[in-house]
């Protein structure tokens, strides 16, 4: 992959330190200040969700699951979307049999954006499910059931932890790029039926607390406290998606110092065996 | 394209009738995952009836595995799929031969199914023309989704472990849009059977836009 600003040409680095420790030093000032905003943002949600928003009728103080639950498949959701469209658009510029070097570093950032969030999404999928399981347990009774939306979670669960696996098999980088791509296409066709389960089949779980062509069901300070966890719960995700993405970009970077690195010995090698071969001849 | 789509779908299925392997292996396993499961439910009949339209998808699943696995195999052995691309085969035309023989194989394996549900679990059909769109469609459906991972996983060290795990949680859509129309067409819900079915066809034609716009790059790299 031809170097460039963004990302430094490993070849020319005979003599001098290997630029991962660089590299390794990437944080900015926008992404330090997205970190102190989204340590500040749990904070708040841990305090609005915990405290200021009052408990439910029914449900009691079980319904503060709900602000860790819900913002997370939100989350997951948005990350596993994020993950398609990348791959989609991976796809369209890997159509070239030799694409431009411009070509080439998209897809590689393509690629790592599609490894990021869906590493993302798979984290906030558990997340909730195990918070829906220990609010089940609390409303329900039962920290499992056979139940339409849960089953459906768990099958995108493990459809995207084999896509994961397919992103770690050894390979070519572009050929594991393309076929993760094709796979994450496949994936998202499984989103609509776990947000739509609810309506398609008689559950346990509620249908959608919010709606955009229905009356919500929730209001007030719990309203607020839910949209306010949506977004503190987005920050945190956009600031882990960041990291990700980096630790993708020096694996790349390390892979592709550990091939100079051979390059250069076995260069190196050939070169002492020619000098051994004239001295011989000489002599 | 069609063309050499026909030539994939009818060099596979000569493949096919000389080996026997569809026949003699997959169809029995298939209808051993049956009694297996009528062992499981302590033979219930009641309770196995409910559930054959279930059943009949997870055994048609298992089948599809061996078959995608098989029907990649025998291009992996050899180069086949190099020749193929040297050959100047068109990608997508490669897949869609594949996917069709696959579908005629599991659409043997769907019919001695049906037949081991109705004679061993005694069950009834309601609506023949519902079981027999729905079973079409979603094979169809199955069917290229299965060739798409089975390209996917050709050549690879672990593709044995590894297309189960990835196909099965995909293949999620068919099996339950397909079990729901099944318990409509042999009357153990009332629930809108076509409607999931329109739902399979819908999966069926995401599944052949990803495979068109997917064809190249996959094959390319297999």
């Amino acid at each position: 992959m031809p170097a460039t600003a963004a990302e430094p040409d490993l070849r020319s680095s005979k003599n001098s330190p290997s630029p991962i420790a660089g590299a390794a030093m990437t944080g900015t000032i926008a992404t330090r200040v997205l970190g102190v905003v989204a340590l500040a943002a749990a904070v708040v949600m841990a305090l609005l969700a915990l405290w200021v928003s009052p408990p439910e009728r029914v449900q009691g103080d079980a319904v503060r699951f709900m602000y860790l639950h819900l913002p997370s498949i939100w989350v997951a959701y948005g990350a596993f979307v994020l993950t398609a469209a990348a791959s989609a658009r991976l796809l369209w510029l890997s159509r070239a049999t030799s694409p431009s070097g411009r070509a080439e570093r998209s897809i590689r950032r393509l690629d790592r954006t599609a490894g990021a969030a869906s590493e993302l999404g798979v984290l906030f999928t558990a997340l909730t499910l195990v918070t829906g399981s220990l609010w089940g347990n609390l409303t329900w009774g039962t920290y499992w059931q056979w139940d339409a939306r849960l089953t459906t979670t768990v099958l995108l669960f493990v459809t995207y932890l084999g896509y994961l696996a397919l992103r770690r098999l050894p390979a070519e980088p572009r050929q594991r790029a393309r076929r993760a791509a094709v796979m994450a296409l496949i994936a998202v066709v499984n989103l609509p039926i776990v947000h739509y389960s609810v309506n398609w089949w008689r559950t346990l779980h509620q249908e959608a607390s919010l709606s955009l062509t229905s009356d919500r069901e929730i209001t007030g300070e719990m309203y607020w406290t839910l949209m306010y966890s949506l977004a503190a719960v987005t920050v945190i995700a956009l600031w882990l998606g960041v990291h990700r993405y980096r630790v993708l970009r020096l694996e790349d970077l390390a892979e592709e110092d550990a091939i100079a690195h051979l390059l250069q010995e076995r260069r190196a090698e050939s070169a002492d065996r020619v000098r051994s071969d004239e001295s011989a001849v000489t002599r | 394209m069609w063309r050499d789509a026909w030539l994939i779908f009818r060099k596979d299925l000569m493949i096919e009738r000389r080996a026997r392997i569809t026949l003699t292996q997959i169809v029995p396993t298939v209808l051993l995952i049956l009694v297996v499961f009528a062992f499981a439910f302590d033979a219930n009949a009641s309770l196995l009836g409910a559930g054959a339209g279930g059943l009949y998808w997870v055994a048609l699943l298992f089948g599809g595995v061996l078959g995608a696995k098989r029907s990649f195999d025998i291009e992996a052995e050899g180069g086949n799929l190099d020749a193929l691309r040297m050959g100047g085969l068109e990608p997508a035309a490669v897949l869609c031969g594949k996917a069709a023989a696959l579908a005629v194989q599991l659409a043997v394996i769907g019919t001695a199914t049906v037949a081991g549900l109705l004679i061993l679990y005694s069950v009834t059909v309601d609506d023949w023309l519902l079981l027999v769109v729905a079973a079409v469609t979603g094979t169809a459906a199955f069917a290229v989704c299965a060739t798409l991972y089975g390209a996917m996983t050709v050549g690879l060290r672990s593709a044995d472990t590894l297309l189960p795990l990835l196909l099965i949680p995909v293949a999620a859509p068919v099996l339950l849009a397909g079990t729901r129309a099944f318990d409509v067409a042999l009357g153990n819900s009332a629930d809108q059977g076509w409607s999931w079915t329109a739902l399979l066809a819908v999966v069926l034609v995401t599944y052949i836009a990803v495979g068109w716009a997917a064809a190249g790059p996959l094959l390319e790299d297999a």
